[in-house]
């Protein structure tokens, strides 16, 4: 399913880098997110979001389920300040991401607001392809291969949403509610495959316990009590037993 | 424009979102590629940070699960449950494969859909 890399990086001016990068849109992990983005432009859609809107969330956010996060806070007319809060405490992640991903975008001889830039597409997918690929690459022009990975899997990202978007509209109910479940069931499959800790094991349960009683409770603000309630819950477990 | 509720129709429909989404979000790339270096991704408050993050993105499934809106809406509560602990199921039986998992649980949704309404 994963291609072996080859050995030895072969020479690749900066064009040529980006386009192979590019390539990156058509392997597996990116398939596999576009059928979670199907459901995305389905739910955009169902919230109320215009095309452009649906469009624009990807580009501004590049992560699906903050994504979705996002618009359903818009859908319920969240406040700002609430909405902005949960999209930032689901993109804390993105800090120790960074951190891992930076050693292989640095030694490209440009100016450092260039990587900048292109941290931009640290998100999931491209973040894995980005680790599994770049060490096969010369680390002049890794950091415009990433951007490569970033800007081809954001095309077909785009793609997939309008596709998804469309599609709700003029399928019959029950396609269209078959699009719409694909997301949660990706989010909650991608979770599990890559929860590493026991806090991350509890607290994927501790979400899915806390949230329906969170939605009755106090609509609006039910994904940001269920994170800090659930989360810290399986944090202050995961450290009991580990002690 | 949006008919979207509240503040989320204002400014042209994008600048909320603009503000709510890449400003609540990029920071933390740009922090991660500025001062990552010295921060340890093995520390407490990280584990505590992603057990946030994990338990937001899991509420929003079992919220959409459980308390579905528009086209979800029209299939039965025991079709959704079963078609999602197949979807599960099946991730675990193949290998924990993805694409299987989800492949299986939609194929589910549409089967137990149509056989038990």
């Amino acid at each position: 399913m994963i291609e072996p890399a080859p050995t030895t990086p072969e020479p690749m001016t900066r064009m040529g880098a980006f386009w192979r990068g590019t390539l990156a849109m058509f392997g597996v992990p990116a398939t596999v997110l576009y059928a979670g983005i199907l459901g995305y432009g389905a739910f955009a859609r169902e919230a109320g979001l215009t095309l452009g809107q649906a469009l624009a969330l990807p580009i501004f956010l590049q992560a699906l389920p903050a994504q979705v996060v996002l618009a359903d806070h818009a859908a319920r007319g969240a406040s700002l300040a609430a909405a902005a809060l949960a999209v930032s405490l689901t993109a804390v992640r993105f800090l120790p991401m960074t951190v891992v991903i930076m050693p292989w975008l640095k030694g490209h001889g440009g100016p450092r607001w260039h990587e900048l830039l292109v941290v931009h597409f640290v998100a999931v997918t491209v973040w894995i392809e980005g680790l599994r690929r770049l060490p096969t690459v010369r680390p002049e022009v890794r950091l415009t291969y990433y951007l490569g990975i970033g800007v081809g899997i954001l095309s077909g990202t785009l793609a997939a949403t309008a596709l998804g978007y469309l599609a709700a509209g003029t399928v019959p109910e029950w396609m269209a509610a078959a699009l719409l479940f694909t997301m949660p069931l990706t989010f909650l499959l991608a979770m599990i495959e890559t929860a590493r800790s026991r806090a991350d094991h509890l607290a994927i349960g501790a979400g899915i316990a806390i949230a329906p009683l969170a939605y009755a409770w106090l609509p609006g603000f039910d994904l940001l009590l269920t994170g800090l309630a659930g989360g810290t819950l399986a944090w202050l477990l995961g450290r009991w037993r580990r002690t | 424009m949006s008919g979207l509720p509240g503040v989320w129709g204002l400014w042209g429909g994008y600048l909320p979102f603009f503000i709510a989404g890449f400003l609540a979000s990029e920071p933390w790339r740009w922090g991660g590629a500025l001062i990552g270096r010295d921060l340890d991704p093995q520390s407490e408050f990280f584990i505590w940070v992603r057990a946030v993050s994990s338990a937001i993105v899991a509420g929003l499934v079992a919220r959409l699960v459980v308390f579905p809106t528009g086209a979800m809406a029209a299939i039965s509560a025991p079709t959704r449950y079963g078609a999602a602990l197949i979807g599960i199921a099946a991730f675990f039986a193949i290998r924990r494969n993805l694409g299987a998992g989800v492949a299986i649980g939609t194929l589910a949704l549409i089967a137990g859909h149509f056989l038990i309404g």
